[in-house]
């Protein structure tokens, strides 16, 4: 279909991290905040039913769990993923998470730890949590609601939490087959790693966005991708599965402002 | 054969500057009674080693806490922890950072008396800069791969919560997920474990039975602690108190703001807490979490 619809920037930023779990076979999809789950969730529900979920505690289901109170929706397990067993799937490789880090650098490292100096940080956040692990051993993505040169920094992330392609963080006879960074969600964009040296590439512009402001709001040097266009628009299909996982409508709290998915001019 | 004691009694075993692991995740099913006691004491200068949960922000607050071993610290609801954050940001805390993964990997490499265990977790991140006691090792075989050795996490001393015990020391875990107590009262010296029901002798059918995960020999003592986790969750018996949590978390950015939860919520002993917390009735009833 190709009519118009109206949706909203959340919704289309859904549709946009959806697509980073196509073609990735069975493994473990772990979309962490509103938006990464709903976009797994939505992966699972429409072009790739073979990805595995959870109810986002520790039971595995085969019909993605709507988010918030369930009213008459009751969850049907199809097996248990304790956190024992999440480790278990890290470290084997099965699982393509989507986090939100509070800091990203050009080469894909990734921090969750503390902004500033670590050992008095101008900012606390949570701490490496499994990232040190998810980076290595899996593929992972990223989701940014507030695109800034704050997240995207110009050097290297102040704590690197997560691992990326910067060589000589390397070091000799450490396995580097193992991880791969996919897509950066972001409500500007959507970008990934498949330039030269594996640099960042601008992937889509959301409807409205323009190349240069991205480049501004990103604190080092961006590629266009040979292949740049618009984030593809939501489907009313896609927009109605949306709704059913999200009946709460959480999705309107997850940008500031809960922008139109087109710009007004 | 009767390990029962009170949190009193346990919290008497510690010593300045013993390294203490408690089970739990973050805000769910933390030893939050035993955490109190800790409170009340005059015990310091503790190596933490912790899911982190409102355990690590309060021992921080209360100074207790010399080095922290961690992966996160957080009320989950209210992401950032808030003392912990205080503590952070203020500096002079000793860390030990690392992966949530290397984390349960040193505690399984105590519990089976091995030095360190391989992984790849950790490596080309800070975590291994910052932390130069951790060091790496080459593969003897063929590949020849170098890999983090992750050293043990020996503990002196665990504190788990769990639903059930009996006097003997064997425990049952019902929620849904066991988190990694089990390894905790492994790789410690002593454990004690608090529960919600006590019985003099569990006798349980296999199904039941499933749902205990270390044996009764590295338990040396039950304490009865009903609510003991509040206000972090116990499933499937009660969810955190998120209002409780919101009020915690209000009191780091007051004035004073510490020692008045303290005065509110610890000075007075657990049956005062319980009483300032609504009692039974409320605290049964909080709802579990729903994601």
């Amino acid at each position: 279909m190709s009519t118009t619809c109206e949706f909203t920037l959340a919704e289309l930023m859904i549709v946009a991290a959806s697509e980073a779990w196509r073609d990735n076979g069975e493994l473990i999809a772990s979309g962490l905040g509103v938006i990464p789950r709903l976009g797994a969730s939505l992966a699972k529900l429409s072009h790739s039913p073979q990805l595995l979920m959870t109810d986002s505690e520790a039971y595995l289901v085969e019909e993605p769990i709507p988010l918030g109170p369930r009213g008459d929706f009751v969850p049907k397990y199809s097996g248990s993923l304790n956190f024992e067993r999440v480790f278990e799937c890290v470290w084997g490789g099965r699982r393509h998470a989507m986090i939100g880090p509070t800091q990203i650098d050009r080469w894909g490292q990734s921090n969750l730890s503390c902004v500033g100096d670590y050992h008095k940080p101008k900012a606390a956040m949570l701490g490496v949590r499994g990232l040190p692990g998810n980076s290595i051993n899996h593929i992972n993505s990223f989701f940014v609601p507030n695109h800034n040169a704050r997240v995207f920094v110009s050097g290297e992330v102040d704590m690197v939490s997560g691992v990326g392609f910067k060589a000589d963080r390397w070091p000799e006879g450490v396995r580097r087959d193992l991880m791969d960074i996919r897509l950066i969600i972001t409500n500007l964009c959507v970008m990934d790693f498949d330039g030269p040296d594996r640099a960042v590439q601008v992937r889509s512009l959301h409807p409205g966005v323009t190349f240069e402001e991205v480049q501004e709001s990103t604190g080092f040097p961006l590629l266009k991708s040979p292949s740049l266009k618009e984030t593809v628009h939501p489907t009313p299909e896609q927009l109605a599965l949306i709704r059913r996982l999200d009946p709460h409508d959480y999705r309107s709290a997850a940008i500031k402002g809960n922008p139109a998915g087109i710009r007004a001019a | 054969m009767n390990k029962q004691m009170t949190a009193a009694d346990a919290v008497a075993q510690l010593r300045d500057g013993m390294t203490i692991g408690f089970g739990g995740w973050g805000p769910r099913r933390k030893p939050m009674a035993v955490v109190r006691e800790i409170l009340r004491s005059d015990v310091k200068d503790l190596t933490v080693v912790a899911y982190g949960g409102p355990e690590v922000g309060m021992l921080c607050a209360a100074g207790k806490v010399k080095k922290l071993v961690f992966g996160f610290a957080t009320l989950d609801a209210i992401p950032l922890e808030p003392y912990y954050r205080k503590a952070r940001e203020a500096g002079g805390l000793e860390l030990m950072e690392v992966d949530e993964g290397m984390f349960q990997w040193g505690l399984r490499a105590a519990a089976m008396r091995l030095p360190f265990l391989p992984t790849r977790c950790g490596l080309a991140t800070d975590v291994t800069r910052l932390n130069p006691e951790l060091k790496t090792i080459q593969s003897p075989y063929a590949d020849g791969e170098v890999l983090l050795a992750m050293p043990a996490l020996n503990l002196d001393v665990a504190f788990v919560h769990v639903n059930v015990a009996d006097r003997l020391g064997n425990t049952l875990v019902t929620g849904p997920d066991p988190y990694f107590d089990h390894l905790f009262a492994r790789a410690a010296q002593q454990c004690f474990v608090s529960c919600e029901q006590l019985h003099e002798r569990l006798e349980l059918t296999a199904e039941q039975a499933r749902c205990n995960t270390f044996e009764r020999y590295l338990v040396s003592g039950v304490i009865h602690a009903p609510f003991g986790a509040h206000p972090t969750a116990c499933q499937p018996e009660y969810g955190w108190d998120l209002s409780h949590l919101k009020r915690y978390a209000a009191s780091a950015g007051e004035e004073g703001g510490w020692q008045a939860y303290v005065e509110e919520y610890v000075a007075a002993g657990e049956r005062a807490y319980l009483d300032k917390n609504g009692g039974a009735e409320r605290m049964g009833s909080l709802a579990l979490p729903v994601f």
